[in-house]
Parts: C-alpha cells; structure tokens; sequence
C-alpha cells in the first residue's frame, strides 16, 4: 500500500500552462499519474497536450472528480492558490512553489486547520510525493525509485530524498511511498503525520527519516517515535557543520541561538531508539541492513 | 534580512510606534548637527548588527557639543566583534522610569505567532527565559485572527506592566503586531520598551528581521538592501542567482539543493576537511549557472579544492559536466577540481567530461569517496 496517494488518485495541476507546471505535470502524466485537469484563470477551454485546462479549481473538479492537486505557481499566488483548492474540494494539496512570505503560510495553515479539517497540504517548498509505480506528484524523477516496498521515506530535503531513494533502489529495495515535507518554517504536513501515516501501513515495514537544522521537527518526531512506533526507523539530519543564524538554503534551515541544531536533533532521535546515521551513503546502508533483516 | 536599529525605528515610525527623535550621521560634522537640532543631552549609537555595542564602547552619552564630537570620532571606525562602525544614529536622551520587553516572532512548532511581554526589559530576553520564567507573559496568537485591543488589554495586565503603562502598551503592542504582520517581519521586537518619568512609553531599541520571501510586496526595503555589508563574494553569487554562505575552510563546495549542499559540508567535515562555504546551485541549473558557481568559488583564496556534487533531478548531469568545461575555457581555475556526479543524465554527463580528465580534474564514483579525495589534496 502507499500513504496519501494511490493509483487512482485523480490530479489536477494548478498551474499547468507555466514552465515549471507544465514540464512537471507532464512528466507526472508520462509516469502513469492521473493527471486529469489544469487550472490557470483566463485560460478555461484550452489544454496541454490534451488535458483539458479550466479557468477554476472548483469547474476542473466538477468535471473530472479530482481530489487532489499539484500546486506550481509563483510565490505571490501560492497562498490563495490552495485556499482555491481547498474550497474548491480538493483534499490534497502538494505545493511546490519555493519562496513563498512565512506570514502567507502561517495564515494558510491556519486557515485549513479551522476551515477545511479534512485537507491535507503537502508543502509549500517540497519536492512532492511518489508512490512508485502508482502515482508520482511534483518535481522527483520517477526512474530512481523502486516499486514494491518495504521502505517508507519522509523527507524536509529535496536532493537528500532523492539520494536516499537511489541509494536504496541500487541494493534492490523498493519504496511503499516516498514524501517531501518541505524546507520551509511552515509546513503543511509534518513528521509525525507521515510517520504516523506509515505506523498505520501494513506494506511499510521500516521508515527513513531526513531531517536538517532549524525549527524542533525532528525533537517532536523523536518523542512521538518513542511512545507510538513499532517499526525501524533510519534517520539522517543534514547541517552538523552549519553555522549558527544563517539560512542555509532553506527558509526553515536556520539555527537560532542554541536552537534547531542537528545534534540536539540526532540526541533526541537516538534516544528514542532510532538509528541515526552520519552520512546519506550510511543511512542507506543501515536501511539494506535492516531490510534484509526482516 | 536584519535591519540596523536605525532602520528598524524608522520602520517603526511608519506603523505609529513610538521612537525618540533622532538621525543618522556617518562623519562626526553629521552627528553634531544631527544634536544640535534633536537637543541635549544626546545618546551616541554605534550602527553595527551584534548585540553587546554598550559594552564595547559603541553607546554614549553627550551632554554638549564637545562631548558629541568626542564620542562620535572614538565610535566611528571602532571594531565591535569584527564589525567595524561606519554609521551613527544620534538620538534624544531619555529618562527612563522603567524597561519593559515586547516581540514578535513566529512560533513554528504551533504555527501560530507568538508575542513575549515581560516587565523585565532591558537584558537579553534570553536571560529573563531562563532565570525567571515567570516574568514573561507568552501570548499565542491565531494568524487569522489577528491581536485586537481587548486580547491587549488583557496581555498587558498579565505581565503586570505598571498600571499608568497599560494602555499606552496596548495600543503600541497592536501597532507592533501589525508592523511584524503586514510588514513582513520574521521578528520585531523592542528591549528596552520603556516608561519615562512623565508617564510616556516609547521604544528605545529596534530589532528588526524582514522576510526576504516577502520582497515582491515590499518595493520600499530596495534602501535597506542597500546598506548590506555583504562579504563580496556573496554579492557576487547573489547576482548570478546563487545561494552562497562563506565559512573558514579550504574545501570549496557547489552542490545542488540546499539539503544535499548542508550535506557535503558534513561528508567533508567528518572525513577530516573543512568547507570554505556553502553554495547551492538550486534546481535545473544550467552549464551557465555552473560555471558561475565555479568562477565564484575560484575567487576565493582560501580554496585549495573544489568539491562538486551533484544528485541531478531538475538539475541535469551533462548540463553540469558542459558548465564545467565552460568555466575551464572561461576562467583559469587554479584549485583541483574534484567531481561527484550521480542522477538524471549521469552517464551523458561522465561521458562527456571523460577525455579531459587529468591530475586536476577528477571523478570519484560516491560522495564519500569524493570527500576523501577533495580532503587529501586541501590537507596535502
């Protein structure tokens, strides 16, 4: 099985006539995704290479039943782009868009939260979800990930995701479902929603963990680990060398004063009975070992 | 983004906080006239973004003109933890009855704001957190719903601010809110907030942090850009797009992602090296952005090795491989080149830089065992 998404997720694309949602949602089709509308106001009756486009999320979902979205728009639009889709019925949203104010984010998640309990948001500033060789939502290429399980992957990292899912695909093992949570200081969907989500998964027998510096994430997902997994878990947190009050790259990336650093994140993780690993290639490693194990 | 105090007032004053009269002056000449005109006694302030100016000698008062030109001539140019002083902000003297502390600041854990008030201003709110605890009156504040006048009122009552304070604070608590909300602060906070003598509150400090994601709305922070003392070498890789941190070692870095750039740093760090900065080349560079990349780390002259590592997704291999050999033909690269290339296009990319590979350009099949190599010839 996979989390949040499966083979008959039914996608529309917000953005789907710009570059970047264009080439994504094109390759995300390519991939066997039910990609089957886009959305760009004023452009309503037209279509990429023939999915139909319509001027609001609430006409696209009408007329395919759609229930989630991919969100590729630029920062500026981002936030009233999923509110759009949240009213509009769609109850998955994944936004990639980097950039995006943090105010314009804390206002979003909480407006979900009171308005909309039944949507999730996936996001913003991540690279999406696959659920390999069953639906692939975002930016990940699809040729490095692996069918079949047993792996679950939650990742705050783009780059690292994907180095952890080649790492593992290398050795043979495959993933159940692979998810970017994002860098930013708000995201929609976080840790423990995903380790929870993969707790709950009978296909998913071990889960890989990739944390980085700034905000306390990981601490909180160390202590829900410790009361509610049964499972394995193999975590990575990048930024042991970063230096202190500047962003590294992500908004979210960030230790402030003696705050968010990844030892203290990889002390919390170790001593809730994770296996917490140096380097990406390690954790990879530790995960075959583990795999075979089973 | 940090504001300098100076900014920070003046950002202030746009939201109708409070501030002591007062102006900027980057020669003594400015800073008496500036005196002159807000009156004596005057508070001469080192313009610098570290805490502990005070102590360093950046702060004092001038009761004359005498005293104005003394203290300005000895503060400009004076070095404050590697921060040299090239501006002044000459401002009113204030009576102070009591220090107060107000902030705002993003609380991530809950996603909701979160706004500290403590009675106790005046010292570093992270000694009051941890000394006394109690002196500090949390507020969660719901971002849609915003901090109204009553929920103030309240606030205020709670930190146990002196009564002829109350609702003056309230009023500057709302405005304050609204500066760090519509102003798109990370953080906006006052220490000292303080209450005068004759029963005023007015701000004293600004600390100011914009977000930089909220640049598109704000055309007016172009001047604040402007006075960033920015390591050259960042400004440079800012132009070209790219996301440069400067450290202390000799292993420069270019990666693609930010989570995979944080990475490398560590890789060489544990297998015995140090980086000389952090740069992430984002995603779908092409060869152009790479050999930027190249061109800015080549400039830095503690670099011995370059280290790049790549995990193409967006970013294609055989882009970065023909970025590569561009900068070889555009610039002359003095430092060994070391190459880890792995993802989209890899093999397209190896191919492509395989006839000229020699002593000074060299590929390693892994990230580790490219550390290790990039570590040996900065540590040779």
């Amino acid at each position: 099985m996979s989390i949040f998404v499966d083979e008959n997720t039914k996608v529309i694309v917000q953005g789907l006539t710009g570059g970047q949602g264009r080439f994504h949602g094109l390759r995300n089709r390519d991939y066997g995704t039910k990609i089957v509308a886009g959305v760009t106001p004023g452009k309503g009756g037209t279509d990429v290479e023939g999915i139909p486009v319509f001027n609001t999320v609430q006409e696209a979902v009408e007329a395919t039943g759609a229930t989630a979205s991919f969100v590729s728009v630029p920062p500026k639009f981002a936030a009233g782009a999923i509110i759009e889709a949240a009213e509009g019925g769609i109850t998955f949203i994944v936004c990639i868009t980097e950039g995006i104010p943090a105010h314009d984010e804390a206002v979003v998640f909480n407006r979900l939260v009171e308005e909309f309990p039944g949507v999730r948001l996936l996001g913003p500033n991540c690279p999406g979800i696959i659920s390999p060789g069953k639906c692939n939502i975002g930016i990940t290429s699809g040729d490095i990930a692996l069918a079949g399980g047993p792996v679950g992957i939650v990742s705050r990292s783009g780059t690292l995701t994907y180095q952890a899912l080649h790492e593992l695909s290398q050795q043979g093992i495959g993933q159940t479902t692979c998810v970017g949570i994002g860098g930013d200081p708000v995201p929609g969907t976080n840790f423990i929603d995903c380790l929870a989500a993969f707790e709950a998964d009978p296909e998913t027998k071990a889960v890989m963990m990739i944390g980085e510096i700034g905000g306390s994430e990981e601490e909180r997902a160390a202590e829900w680990i410790k009361l509610n997994m049964t499972k394995p878990v193999v975590s990575y947190i990048a930024g042991v060398t970063a230096p202190a009050g500047r962003k590294m790259g992500h908004a979210g990336a960030i230790i402030s004063g003696s705050k968010g650093t990844a030892q203290a994140k990889m002390d919390a993780l170790a001593e809730a009975g994770v296996h917490v690993c140096l380097n990406p290639t390690e954790a990879g490693q530790k995960m075959v070992e583990i795999v075979k194990a089973l | 983004m940090d504001l300098f105090e100076y900014q920070g007032k003046q950002y202030f004053s746009r939201f109708g906080i409070a501030v002591s009269p007062g102006g900027v002056a980057d020669t003594v000449e400015e800073a008496v006239a500036v005196a002159e005109r807000v009156g004596y006694p005057v508070v001469v302030k080192a313009q610098v973004k570290v805490g502990g100016r005070g102590k360093a000698g950046g702060v004092k008062l001038a009761n004359d003109i005498d005293e104005v030109r003394l203290h300005a001539g000895n503060i400009l140019g004076l070095d404050i933890k590697g921060h040299v002083v090239h501006r002044l902000w000459i401002e009113r003297s204030s009576d102070i009855a009591k220090e107060y502390y107000a902030s705002f600041t993003l609380d991530r854990p809950n996603k909701t704001h979160l706004g500290m008030l403590s009675a106790q201003g005046g010292v570093e709110i992270e000694v009051v957190a941890e000394e006394n605890p109690d002196a500090i009156a949390f507020l969660s504040i719901d971002p849609v719903r915003g901090l109204d006048i009553e929920t103030a009122r309240r606030w205020v009552a709670e930190a146990e601010l002196d009564e002829v304070a109350r609702e003056q604070t309230a009023e500057l608590l709302v405005k304050l809110y609204d500066c760090y909300t519509t102003g798109d602060c990370d953080l906006a906070e006052i220490n000292p907030l303080i209450l005068t003598p004759d029963d005023k509150v007015h701000a004293l400090d600004a600390k100011v942090t914009l977000d930089e994601n909220a640049s598109f709305r704000h055309p007016e922070w172009e001047e604040f850009r402007a006075t960033e003392t920015e390591d050259p070498r960042e400004k440079m890789a800012k132009e070209k797009g790219l996301n440069y941190i400067g450290l202390d070692g000799t292993v420069g870095i270019i990666a693609n992602g930010a989570g995979l750039a944080m990475s490398t740093l560590d890789v060489v760090n544990q297998v015995g090296g140090a980086a000389a900065n952090f740069l992430d080349i984002g995603g779908g560079a092409n060869a152009d952005v790479m050999a930027s990349a190249l061109e800015v780390i080549n400039s830095d002259p503690k670099v011995k090795v370059i280290f790049v590592n790549i995990f193409g997704g967006i970013t294609r291999v055989d882009e970065v491989a023909k970025g590569v050999l561009e900068a070889l033909g555009r610039v002359t690269i003095s430092s060994p080149i070391v190459l880890r290339l792995d993802g989209t296009n890899a093999v397209e990319g190896r191919a492509i830089l395989a006839p000229h590979l020699n002593e000074k350009l060299i590929t390693e099949p892994t990230m580790l065992d490219a550390a290790r190599r990039a570590v040996a010839f900065a540590n040779a």
